[in-house]
């Protein structure tokens, strides 16, 4: 297995519609993390593209349309998805091209357009359920996730308020993000009087689709030297997906994320979560998955995580720091993009890049995705 | 590093229509062959889960979310590659090859009789901006870049219908085949003209099908297996993306990928060093596209030599002995798979009448219209 | 770095830059397979079944001919009563189209009686107010007259609170 480091990133704001198309959204990631690592597209030699449903984008294998913004034409390129899980399931396709041999240098690059589908990205949403089981329900993807906030909430007796502190956090993180759509100081009554969407989710427990790219370059370890000196090293890798039958499971805890988080720690040599790790940037698509997934990678006990978050540990100065970007909640949501907050923002936390948002000493940092009807998470270990 | 090998293989018959199984349970049948033939128990043995699928075939959002069950990969490492089925093995080569993974399966399917708006899906793929708007059925496009191969090359529109004769009577003896006949060069050429110069007969039929394959580490191989075949080498590319600026007449993709092959391979003279290949044939004139981009005759000599019998299976080089798309049906993502089946079951000695004396095949995929990109694997015993 | 590039925006501009636009004619009809047409076929009867795998006893609810568990074809038919238990809910605001709704759509998972736990399927509540829903609360199925019934989920209306229970 051979050493790898993450060398250069890059990213376009998010935003709920960008004028760019997909194809330029990439380029200007591309050539931002090209440019950090000191690079041109000739020194690399395979592309990962990572972009969640095509009905967003309106292309029918939009990863072959998109492929010259990647900077993938006349290269070795391929596209990787696991819905939501992408945003750490495309680095980690990344990280295998170079570990395994076959790449020196590999572009992760991950995109996604939703302001394309009109009247709203939500009516994409509706080819995700199946054709029998759920479509003749007329579901909104709102309520699946309300229905795991509600149990999650019920099982350990979790208050909304506390809850809310998740969104307070990460919208206030964001203002530091030079990418960020919904930064904003708010408040807990903020969250609580906010338009009630499907209960117990509220608009503003919600992060907005968006558009936007994020890359990562990724290089071998005997060819990191003469690209930099401050390299960030993957240490570890897991990803598991669970059934498709979502409501055949108890959904107060994602076991799927507690899997790929052990695959993961056990390749870095973590033991104690909770202690070795500096930072952290869980998937928040949902203030209360910021919790949830906390809980799913073992950084706390089951339940533990609101405690947490209520004695201010998941801020940027206490002991965890817990999406210092400010996440999906205050940065955006655009599905596979999100690599950029999570990743992204893992690398130059640990590379000493990442300026207001910087936790200091952060040597040790976990990324996770997470995606499909609820089944699907994946994580990343780096060290610098 | 490790060697990477295949141990198993397991695929349903490749039919136009499969109305009696769901998506779910095609891809179990061949699933379940698969595991058999190797001697593992997925929930025990199998380390990592690799699908090939685009939503848009399968009409889902988030295919990736359907996949699991039947696959025996719940609460297991899976990922859905939105490439051709050589592209799942190319991810899972890279997996076994980290280390990290000593067995990994597999799987591509084809449900595409349950898409009723073929052409829609496909026109689809078009640029939204620069080729979508003109609308027209998609595979236009393949008319005019065979117009241009024909006339750079000097293939002719026979040599073509050659490819469509000969797969189609490979594909009598290939018992998975759904699309076999006995024809002559003359029916090709009078089959209806479609998108010209290509006939129908020189296109090759849609078909549902699931392919299995289980890949393992040199270690696993040696316990699991007396047949190990292993993968030598395997490459995949992309020319660009814009139909107005590719080559039109070489499947440049397809030289890439290839090139790529053979260096992870060590192959310097690849008609010398490979036996048989099975390329993509979604269209007559691919296939002879294909053989010249992989650098198995001479260039512009493929449409020559296809009429001269040197690509029959009895003849120097069989190619496609399988009987190809245009014999087995157009399996979509599954394409690529089907070809590396056939090269795994002739190097095992498994191949029934179509059985070739061979020690290192070769598969070449396309990802079809409107695409220029494809991925190759070099096998060997 | 303080400006990272893209340019966003607002819905009003949305409307003034230069588009293309492109409704896709999306059709498929897909082959339900053995377990799914058996349960759709039960449904239209009125029944709910599901499917057992005798190597580890899960009995699935919806039916599946493999069990995911054990990696075997499931072996029996079983039917299942048309009573569970709510796993979860949710009270929605928000129709499929995200517009919004006065009368909230009450929605959930149904664990179903007899069924191995937690084998659950999506469904509507009736019957009831939003403040009724409870965690465990026992409901039944309510049917559409049998003339009605066209073989879908949708061939029950909702499921109402089990009479005779807390």
């Amino acid at each position: 297995m051979r050493d790898v480091a993450c060398v250069g990133a890059g990213m376009t704001i998010f935003s709920r519609r960008l004028k760019e198309t997909g194809k330029e959204m990439c380029f200007e990631a591309v050539r931002m993390a090209l440019d950090e690592a000191g690079l041109e597209l000739k020194d690399i030699d395979t592309v990962v593209c990572g972009s969640a449903p095509d009905a967003f984008d309106g292309i029918h294998m939009k990863g072959e349309n998109l492929l010259d913004g990647c900077g993938g034409a006349k290269k070795t390129y391929m596209r990787v998805f696991t819905g939501g899980g992408t945003g750490v399931l495309a680095p980690i396709a990344g990280w295998w091209h170079v570990a395994s041999g076959v790449s020196d240098v590999c572009m992760v690059i991950c995109e996604e357009k939703m302001s394309s589908c009109f009247p709203h990205p939500q009516s994409a949403f509706g080819h995700i359920w199946d054709p029998i089981l759920e479509r003749p329900i007329q579901p909104n993807l709102v309520w699946i996730f309300a229905m795991e906030m509600n149990r999650y909430m019920h099982v350990h007796n979790i208050k909304k308020e506390d809850i809310a502190l998740v969104s307070v956090k990460n919208k206030g993180n964001a203002l530091d993000h030079p990418s960020a759509q919904l930064a904003a100081k708010i408040t807990v009554d903020d969250v609580l009087n906010s338009e009630v969407m499907a209960w117990p989710v509220q608009r503003l427990d919600i992060s907005p689709p968006s558009d936007g790219a994020a890359a990562l370059i990724f290089a071998a370890g005997d060819k990191v030297g003469p690209i930099t000196d401050n390299p960030v090293w993957v240490e570890g890798v897991g990803w598991c997906i669970d059934s498709t039958m979502w409501t055949n499971r108890d959904l107060y805890f994602p076991q799927y994320v507690a899997k790929a988080a052990k695959m993961a720690y056990k390749m870095a040599g973590i033991h104690n979560p909770f202690k070795e790790i500096d930072v952290a940037e869980p998937y928040d698509p949902f203030d209360y998955k910021e919790l949830h997934h906390m809980e799913g990678l073992l950084l706390c006990k089951k339940g533990e995580a609101a405690n947490l978050t209520r004695e201010g540990v998941t801020q940027r100065d206490g002991d965890l720091p817990t999406c210092p970007s400010g996440g999906l909640l205050g940065v955006g949501n655009p599905i596979a993009a999100t690599m950029g907050v999570k990743a992204g923002e893992i690398y130059w936390q640990l590379a000493g890049k990442a300026g207001k948002r910087q936790v200091p000493d952060a040597r040790t940092g976990v990324c996770q995705a997470w995606g499909d009807l609820m089944q699907y998470g994946s994580v990343m270990v780096m060290r610098s | 590093m490790t060697r990477v090998g295949i141990v198993g293989v397991g695929y349903t018959d490749f039919r136009s229509v499969t109305p009696e199984v769901s998506w779910k349970e095609i891809m179990y049948k061949a699933a379940s062959r698969a595991y058999h033939d190797a001697g593992i128990d997925p929930r025990r043995d199998v380390d990592s889960f690799i699908t090939c699928a685009e939503d848009y075939w399968e009409g889902f959002s988030i295919f990736d979310e359907f996949t699991p069950d039947q696959m025996g990969a719940v609460l297991r490492p899976m990922i859905t590659t939105c490439g051709d089925g050589i592209y799942g093995l190319a991810n899972a080569f890279m997996q076994i090859k980290t280390g990290l993974m000593d067995i990994v399966a597999v799987e591509a399917h084809s449900k595409i009789s349950d898409l009723i708006t073929y052409k829609d899906v496909v026109l689809f793929a078009f640029d939204p901006v620069y080729n979508r708007p003109l609308g027209g059925h998609p595979y236009y496009v393949a008319g005019l870049e065979m117009r241009k191969y024909l006339g750079e090359s000097g293939t002719t529109e026979e040599g073509c219908a050659h490819v469509v004769v000969k797969n189609k009577k490979n594909a009598m003896r290939n018992p998975l085949a759904g699309h076999e006949g006995d024809l002559t060069v003359d029916q090709v050429m009078q089959s209806q003209p479609m998108f010209e110069p290509l006939k129908k007969l020189d296109i090759a039929p849609l078909s549902d099908g699931a392919v299995v394959l289980i890949l393992a580490s040199e270690e696993k191989v040696k316990e699991l297996t007396d047949t190990p075949v292993w993968i030598k080498g395997i490459g995949w590319a992309s020319d660009t993306c814009w139909l107005e600026q590719r080559e039109w007449s070489r499947a440049v993709y397809a030289e890439l990928a290839s090139q790529n092959a053979y260096k992870m391979a060590k192959i310097a003279y690849p008609k010398k060093e490979i036996d048989f290949a099975e390329v993509d044939d979604k269209f007559s004139y691919k296939e002879l596209q294909h053989v010249e981009a992989a650098r198995l005759c001479p260039p512009q000599s493929a449409g020559r030599l296809v009429s001269e019998g040197y690509f029959d299976q009895n003849g120097a080089f069989p190619v496609n002995v399988s009987g190809g798309s245009l014999g087995c049906g157009n399996l979509i993502e599954a394409s690529g798979l089907q070809r590396t089946l056939e090269v795994a079951l002739q190097l095992r000695g498994e191949a029934g009448t179509r059985q070739l004396d061979c020690e290192t095949g070769l598969a070449l995929s396309w990802r079809g219209v409107p695409t220029a990109s494809g991925a190759c694997i070099v096998l060997g015993v | 770095m303080e400006k990272y590039p893209g340019e966003a925006l607002s819905s009003k501009k949305m409307k003034e830059v230069t588009h293309e636009k492109w409704n896709p004619r999306v059709k498929y009809a897909w082959s339900c397979g053995e377990a799914m047409s058996r349960f759709l076929n039960e449904l239209k009867k009125g029944k709910l079944i599901g499917r057992k795998c005798h190597s580890c006893g899960k009995i699935y609810f919806p039916p599946a001919m493999f069990c995911k568990f054990c990696f075997k074809p499931t072996d029996e038919w079983v039917y299942l009563p048309d009573t569970g238990k709510v796993m979860t809910y949710s009270i929605s605001y928000l129709d499929m189209h995200a517009n919004r709704i006065e009368e909230p759509i009450l929605v959930g998972v149904i664990d179903i009686d007899g069924a191995s736990e937690n084998m659950g399927i999506m469904h509507y509540f009736g019957e009831m107010s939003p403040d009724d829903l409870t965690f465990g609360m026992k409901v039944k199925a309510v049917w559409k007259p049998e003339g009605e019934r066209t073989g879908s989920v949708t061939d029950i209306k909702y499921f109402k609170p089990l009479e005779g229970s807390e």
